[in-house]
């Protein structure tokens, strides 16, 4: 059954008309994806063709959970229109809203969060710029790519999008539940932390992989959080070690500020909550295989 | 972006804050020409990115502006913990009496913001909060109601404020979240804000860092980038778009995806330890979907940096496909000898993932003999180690 995305999900595109949301709509949809629809109030009524597949655009996310009973929307607008489209959703009471979009100012973020906690937190946001959550063999929404791994029962969360990718491919013969990628900004919805919870509730994830990066104190939390919770193995790996002090590193949340966020401090909390680091994602995955053998 | 103190103190007058008079100079008869405007005791101060200018002699008094001229020449091209000083900022002394620390900051464990404050001002807040940390006080801010009045008294009677300067600091800190929302930005930090002999409260320094993610509706903070700082290959590289940063090392390291290539960076560094201690030249993410223009760009960027004696190409293409990759790779290659300009370092490529057949196909075919193909990320990394320490 995985978490958060099962092969029952309905999948609405926010930006579905966009070069991003189409290509990705098409690749969802290729991937055994349920996508009902797509949103677009200047294009409310008409379809778009994908291979085949005649996908109807609303005129509001509330309009298309009304009509298909879409239970999860993927947002692909530009940076400048992610806010009003993560409110729209939230409005809409949808249970998972997916930001794929990078480059939201984060006042944005801390504005949309923030009205996401005020309306009772009906809506898991997943992002923003993250790759979003893929359940192999299941469902697919965002941009991670399909054909990587099979189904298994290696959960993975991560604030990267190519090293879940890396790891997913050195795992492919043992096969994953689900992967999650929570993104890369300094403000985020979905956390390691509440991942690494659904995937301790879920029967059919046996072990995890958890990713992080330098900046914030994430991962020192989630290592608080897996001594406590968690009992299920849990392998870890951190990107980051020889990044120099006060540079972004890509993500914008990707900086060691002063002495705080470096990959040592969040490699050092993990192994002491007994979470086995790899060096390197090679390492990390023969870790991992050794927990599952 | 980082603001340097000046460029703070215009934007919080701009927004109607209480500071001094002041101005920059790069001179000293520039120095010399605001002293006298300003007229009387100045100050005069490094502009440096860097804590710590104070006690590295980057601040200094000045009695009329012959003493200014003097003390900014003193100061000018001083080097303070690595930074050169290229700006001094002049600026009206005041009688301080007391010194109180205020901030708005971007706090990410809760995803929202928060004001810390505390009447211990004019030291680091972290030293404070580490002797006294009663006399700091921390508090949320919910992103969506922001600072009013009656937040602002909040705060004011958290970090026990003495009542004469209680409203003084309740109009700046309204002001200063005005400033902060308005700018998109994700610390701004007064330290000290003082109480001055005739009871005013003023910001006597500024720290402020904006969002860049927010440019895009703040078409002026272009004109706040210090350009001096900027590295020339960074500079060519944020024109093609591409997301690059310059390190100190020897192997030129092109990937896919911030969190690969951070990786890439490690594994490389790893590697170089058991050969010669090479280390990554570069941090260069050509991002997801990357096309073949995109790759050949990227390329020209790293080998246009004379430190590098060897790259690595790392992709794992998830939408980027690597025949797109190879192609670029390829293009580069034939680009470069066209105009003249021969590339004599060698590639370590490593592709896996999205039509990585093709990509590596495609390389084979080319049979350049610079570009060498590695199957894994470990053995690609220590085998661009291995060739630029042969190169250095």
């Amino acid at each position: 059954m995985a978490i958060w995305l099962t092969k029952d999900s309905k999948v609405i595109v926010q930006g579905m008309t966009g070069s991003e949301g189409s290509k990705h709509t098409r690749r969802m949809l290729a991937a055994g994806t349920n996508v009902v629809g797509g949103v677009n109030p200047r294009k409310a009524g008409t379809t778009v063709d994908f291979d085949g597949t005649a996908l109807p655009v609303f005129a509001s996310v509330g309009e298309a959970v009304k009509e298909t009973g879409a239970d999860v929307s993927v947002i692909f607008v530009p940076p400048a229109f992610t806010k009003s489209a993560v409110i729209e959703a939230i409005d809409a009471e949808i249970p998972l809203a997916v930001v794929i979009t990078e480059g939201v100012p984060v006042q944005d973020s801390a504005a949309f969060w923030a009205y996401n906690i005020a309306q009772g937190e009906k809506t898991r946001i997943i992002g923003p710029n993250c790759p979003g959550i893929a359940s192999p063999g299941a469902s697919n929404a965002g941009i991670i790519p399909a054909d990587i791994t099979p189904a298994g029962r290696i959960g993975l969360v991560s604030k990267s999008g190519t090293l879940t990718y890396q790891l997913m491919y050195e795992l492919r013969d043992i096969g994953f539940s689900t992967c999650v990628g929570i993104g890369g900004d300094p403000i985020i919805g979905t956390t390691h932390i509440d991942a690494l919870r659904a995937f301790q509730d879920d029967p059919e994830t046996d072990a995890i992989v958890m990713i992080g990066e330098i900046g914030g104190d994430a991962e020192e939390r989630a290592a608080e959080f897996i001594k406590a919770n968690v009992t299920k193995p849990v392998v870890g790996y951190i990107a980051g070690f020889t990044a120099p002090p006060g540079k972004t590193m890509g993500h914008a949340g990707a900086i060691i500020s002063g002495s705080a966020g470096t990959a040592d401090a969040k490699k050092v909390a993990l192994e002491a909550a007994g979470v086995k680091v790899g060096k390197t994602p090679s390492e990390t995955a023969r870790l991992m295989r050794e927990v599952m053998s | 972006m980082d603001l340097f103190e000046y460029q703070g103190r215009d934007l919080f007058e701009r927004h109607g804050l209480p500071v001094l008079g002041g101005g920059v100079a790069e001179t000293p008869q520039e120095a010399r020409s605001i002293a006298e405007r300003l007229g009387g005791k100045v100050v005069v101060k490094a502009q440096v990115k860097v804590g710590g200018r104070g006690k590295a002699g980057g601040v200094k008094l000045a009695d009329g502006a012959d003493e200014a001229q003097a003390r900014a020449t003193d100061i000018l091209g001083m080097d303070i913990k690595g930074h050169t000083v290229h700006k001094v900022m002049l600026a009206e002394t005041a009688d301080i009496k007391e010194e109180y620390y205020f901030s708005y900051l971007l706090d990410r464990a809760n995803r929202t913001f928060l004001c810390i404050a505390s009447v211990a001002g004019g030291m680091e807040i972290e030293t404070v909060a580490e002797e006294d940390p009663d006399r700091v006080a921390k508090i949320a801010i919910d992103a969506s109601k922001g600072v009013d009045e009656a937040k602002a008294r909040e705060i004011v009677t958290a970090a026990q404020f003495p009542a004469e300067v209680a409203d003084h600091v309740v109009d700046i800190a309204v002001k200063l979240w005005q400033a902060f929302v308005a700018e998109d930005a994700t610390l701004v930090e007064v330290n000290p804000l003082a109480k001055v002999g005739d009871g005013r409260v003023l910001c006597l320094d500024a720290k402020i860092t904006l969002d860049e993610n927010a440019s895009f509706r703040h078409p002026d903070h272009e004109a706040l980038v210090d350009q001096s700082a900027v590295d020339p290959l960074e500079q060519a590289a944020k024109a093609k778009n591409l997301n690059y940063v310059k390190l100190d090392g020897e192997v030129g390291i092109i990937g896919n995806g911030a969190g690969l290539v951070m990786s890439t960076l490690d594994v490389v560094a790893y590697a170089g330890e058991k050969h010669g201690n090479v280390k990554p030249a570069n941090f260069l993410d050509i991002g997801g979907g990357a096309s073949a223009q995109v790759m050949a760009n990227g390329l020209e960027i790293v080998l246009g940096d004379p430190a590098v004696k060897s790259v690595f190409v790392n992709v794992f293409g998830g939408i980027t496909a690597c025949d797109e990759v190879a192609n670029g790779i390829v293009q580069a290659l034939a680009l470069l000898g066209e105009r003249g300009e021969s590339v004599t370092k060698p590639l370590v490529v490593r592709l896996d993932g999205n039509n990585a057949e093709a990509g590596r196909a495609i390389l084979d075919g080319a049979n350049n003999p610079l570009v060498e193909r590695v199957d894994t990320m470990d053995g690609a990394a220590d085998r661009a180690a291995e060739l630029a320490a042969a190169g250095k």
